[in-house]
């Protein structure tokens, strides 16, 4: 046994239950466990579980699916690396000339194994030291790096992973956007009560009517005038009340609703703004736009009319079982029969009917996601001649519509007529019994009369109620959906406890930062810093993850290991709003709202005054040509920008950027759609812009770049090189070749599209 | 088809080696199928450790049987799709769900984040991504039994 002295992990958490005594044993009796992580793919990608228990210089472990443990003792040439691809992650044990052991993982332990590989490489080196294992006192996150709080075992920061799924009540939940109005509900309740009970007065009435003059005047006795206008009285007056009443329910009701809809629409799109660019990335434009739009009008709709008329029914219902059971219980029985197996019909169908919808609600996603991709790229469709393609694709996603609703249609066609079947013999049963019952003088007939007429209208409503099945399902399904975004927690999340942001001075700092979209790695154990008022510039071929980084910096996307720093704050425990007022970012391809350029150019700062935004305008030399354009800075521009040239959109952009005046002034390939001469002009702007700034230029014409302070040259996530322009030339690394490429082209022959030359570039022995 | 004109080896870290008969090598070499689902015997591209494409089999089937396993063995191992055979529960049908399923590589379960992390290859085949990214297949919908197949309908 190895007698290196090791403090014990103030945190580690306890070894599961099942793998205690084995693992115990093959470490030794005393020792004592300081990390583990469990493995759950074998050799051969099968699911299976194992662990890896790391003691006190001695490393132990059980692949999955095999039944023995293998050990090995810590020597000093040993390591463990990791890497993954496709989801899977692969540690690998070696030695100094050969591999000795490799395990199989799901990104889901990787947490577990990334500390394992910290505890692991502190053994290791200590023991290549020679001496004894010594831990700082601060604790770091595995994960992040961000040191923890004293006692805490996981990091607040980046423990976020919520899998809840949302309760199934979802059409309850939209008592939280009811709330607000519970007055108004509540008299709108109590009008609809009062109502419902006037309306229920006339067939009463007709039971005197029947016995009391029809059935005299009939066996020989006269009219008198004087009972007979009482009940008339008193069927006007229902109507009236009924009708007042009614009218004063549906108003407070209608108008609550449509407040209902409203707050939940823009509650909607106010939570969608706050979610991460990763959520959009995910999503269809169509299809969030549908959720927005149809959907919470479908809720309004549902609880402005169907729910209503629902709960002025149940009211209905059972108010007029009350009145029939106290005319008279048998024949009230009789009535209510049928109403079990209509409430049975409905559960059947309801289950198969909400699924139903469900399925309806997205496809009609797919058939407005088919036009969102379309429109917005139709001079693609027409660059290409793909319009029958295109249009071929809309009729598929419309056929697919179809079949969906024809499907459920069938069930749903089926329903109505059979609830009406129902009734009809519901019907027949009460004649049969109540001339049954008149024969044995049990009833008169005005009693008889009073029960047809009530059973009437209650059967009539049972049909509409029957309905409020498929109304209530659609709207569930559409609460589900609208719920689905406002139950998505951000990616970005704000933090509980934010850190103040207002002095910046401008200092970045990466560390070790990891980012993978999905499973894939784009940026790998990256550390820099960035000093304040520093330019830097971001050079690499394409897709080495520039914009990627550039993304991470300005909280687009969390980091997925490591961790980001602005004057030494991660930021993830600032505000995002706080912190990307601090940032001015002109992208690679520059989006601009509809509306005017004035508007787009004070888009940051909306209370800028005329006299900041001409001075943003001219330092990013865009006045010149605004000026040109028929109104000025009142010109419109269209949807996207469309009616600008690219470099006239760029140009407005980084007016944009410059106006909020930022301490951070991120520019990627701000100038890469200009010819040069522009270009040259912008350049000369942004040199007094970029000063005392901390500036990440991105640029394919390394010539922009030559006021950077670094140049940091990135390759597949990775930074190659960091130095002066100079020095990175004297180096004769990627940069030099990067350089030289260029240059190459630049004196011979057009210039061609820089990325392209960098590809080739890249081949080209050094 | 001209015999390729390289060898492939393994070395002492498990990782492929590629020599060309002019002696050029380079180590960890990695095999990439062009199109693992559409089309998975056709188009192997053997990748070196700077992303550049050292070779381009047209057909596995064409190379020699040594050279041949070898880089099936680094495909397995690179290719991590498993097949959904069966779906046993779903935690819920709204999402995110916990799916427990058989798949061709055992079972296991995993979280579905959203609904459109189901997507439709072609006719009958699904692909759904986890929410650590791993990717699951299921070949072809109409095979799978009923209980799966109603399961997994609440979904699409
Ligand atoms: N949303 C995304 N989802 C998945 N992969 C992405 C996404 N955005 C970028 N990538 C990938 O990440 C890598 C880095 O992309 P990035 O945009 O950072 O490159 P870049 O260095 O800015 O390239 P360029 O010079 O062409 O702008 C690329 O391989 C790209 O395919
Ligand atoms: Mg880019």
């Amino acid at each position: 046994m190895p007698t290196l002295q090791i403090p014990p992990l103030p945190f580690a958490t306890p070894l599961p239950e099942h793998w205690q005594s084995e693992a115990q044993h093959m470490l030794g009796v005393k020792a004592k466990v300081q990390t583990w992580a469990e493995v759950d793919l074998d050799d051969r990608l099968n699911f299976g579980l194992g662990i890896i228990v790391l003691g006190d210089g001695r490393l132990v472990a059980r692949a999955p699916n095999e039944p023995d443990w293998q050990t090995w003792e810590l020597t000093g040439d040993l390591s463990l690396k990791h890497f993954d691809h496709a989801g899977v992650g692969t540690l690998e044990l070696s030695d100094s000339v050969k591999r000795l052991k490799v395990w199989r993982y799901t990104l889901s332990q990787n947490l577990a194994i990334l500390r394992l590989i910290t505890e692991f490489d502190l053994q290791v080196r200590s023991l290549r030291a020679g001496h004894p294992v010594t831990r700082s006192s601060e604790e770091i996150c595995p994960k992040c790096k961000t040191p923890l709080e004293p006692g805490a075992d996981e990091c607040a920061i980046c423990t976020h992973e919520l899998h809840t799924p949302p309760s199934t009540w979802t059409l309850f939940r939209l008592w939280r956007f009811a709330k607000p109005y519970r007055g108004q509900l509540l008299a709108g309740f109590l009008l609809m009560l009062g109502s419902t009970a006037a309306t229920l007065i006339p067939p009463y009435l007709t039971m005197p009517l029947m016995d009391e003059v029809l059935i005299p005047f009939q066996s020989g006795a006269d009219i008198d005038p004087w009972t007979v206008a009482p009940y008339l009285g008193g069927l006007l007056g229902a109507a009236v009340i009924s009708w007042s009443l009614g009218w004063a329910k549906t108003y407070i009701l209608a108008i609550v609703s449509e407040r209902i809809g409203a707050d939940l629409r823009t509650t909607t799109y106010e939570h969608l703004l706050q979610l991460s660019l990763e959520y959009f990335g995910g999503k269809r434009t169509g299809d969030l736009m549908a959720r927005i739009g149809s959907e919470t009008d479908r809720i309004c709709v549902f609880l402005s009319l169907h729910l209503l008329d629902f709960a002025t029914d149940v009211l209905m219902i059972v108010m007029t079982a009350i009145i029939l059971f106290s005319i008279n219980p048998w024949l009230a029985l009789v009535t209510l029969a049928p109403l079990p197996f209509i409430a049975w019909l409905i559960h059947l169908v309801r289950d198969k009917l909400r699924t139903g919808f469900e399925k309806i609600d997205r496809v009609w996603g797919e058939v407005t996601n088919v036009l969102a991709d379309t429109i917005p790229g139709i001079r693609v469709v027409k660059a290409f001649a793909q319009e029958k393609r295109e249009s071929q694709r809309f009729r598929e996603a419309n056929r697919h519509n179809l079949i969906v609703n024809d499907r459920l249609n069938k069930t749903w066609s089926l329903f109505s007529p059979s609830v009406s079947l129902m009734t009809e013999i519901g019907l027949l049963v009460v004649w049969a019994f109540g001339i049954w019952q008149v024969a044995r003088h049990d009833i008169t007939v005005g009693m008889l009369t009073a029960f047809l007429a009530y059973i009437g209208r209650f059967y009539s409503r049972l049909d509409s109620m029957s309905r409020i099945v498929s109304v209530t399902q659609k709207a569930a399904a559409g609460a589900k959906r609208i719920f689905d975004i406002l139950d998505h927690v951000s990616n970005v999340p704000e933090p509980t406890n934010p850190v103040p942001f207002e002095s910046v001075k401008g200092q970045i700092e990466l560390r070790e930062v990891g980012f993978r979209y999905g499973n894939r790695s784009v940026i790998r154990n990256l550390s820099l810093t960035i000093q304040p008022g520093e330019m830097i510039g971001l050079v690499g071929h394409s897709g080495s993850g520039k914009s990627t980084l550039v993304n991470l910096i300005c909280r687009f996307y969390d980091v997925t290991d490591g961790s980001i720093r602005v004057d030494g704050i991660d930021v993830r425990s600032l505000r995002v709003a706080d912190y990307r007022r601090h940032i001015g970012l002109v992208l690679q391809d520059p989006f601009l709202f509809f509306g005017s350029i004035a508007e787009n150019i004070a888009y940051g700062k909306p209370d800028a005054t005329r006299q900041e935004i001409i001075a943003a305008a001219r330092a990013a030399h865009a006045h010149e040509f605004i000026l040109r354009l028929p109104l000025g800075y009142d010109s419109l521009v269209g949807e996207r920008g469309q009616g600008l040239s690219g470099g006239e959109r760029q140009r407005i952009s980084i007016a944009r950027a410059l106006l909020i005046n930022p301490r951070l002034l991120i520019l990627d390939e701000a100038t890469s759609s200009v010819d040069s001469e522009t270009e040259k002009e912008i350049q000369r702007a942004l040199d007094n812009l970029v000063a005392g700034r901390t500036t990440i230029a991105i640029a394919h014409r390394l010539s922009t770049l030559h006021k950077a302070d670094r140049l940091v040259v990135m390759d597949r996530g990775e930074i190659v090189e960091v130095g002066s322009h100079d020095a990175l030339m004297a180096q004769k690394g990627a940069y030099h070749r990067l350089y030289e490429a260029q240059a190459r082209n630049v004196d011979g022959g057009p210039v061609s599209r820089p990325e392209g030359n960098m590809d080739r570039a890249k081949h080209e022995p050094a | 088809m001209n015999p390729p004109d390289y060898q492939i080896s393994r070395n002492a870290f498990g990782h492929l080696v590629l020599t060309r008969a002019g002696g050029e090598r380079h180590e960890n070499v990695v095999p990439i199928r062009a199109f693992p689902i559409a089309a998975p015997g056709e188009g192997v591209s053997l990748v070196g450790q700077d992303g550049e494409e050292l070779a381009w089999i047209e057909r596995l089937d064409d190379l020699d049987k040594r050279t041949r396993d070898a880089i099936e063995e680094d495909l397995a191992l690179r290719e991590f799709v498993p097949v959904i055979a069966r779906l046993k529960r779903v935690s819920t049908f709204a999402t995110p769900s916990t799916w427990l399923v058989d798949t061709d590589r055992g079972e296991t379960s995993f979280v579905l984040r959203g609904e459109e992390d189901i997507r439709h290859l072609g006719q009958n085949a699904l692909l759904i991504s986890d929410s650590h990214g791993i990717q699951y297949l299921i070949a072809d919908l109409p095979a799978l039994d009923k209980h799966s197949r109603r399961l997994l309908d609440r979904f699409l």
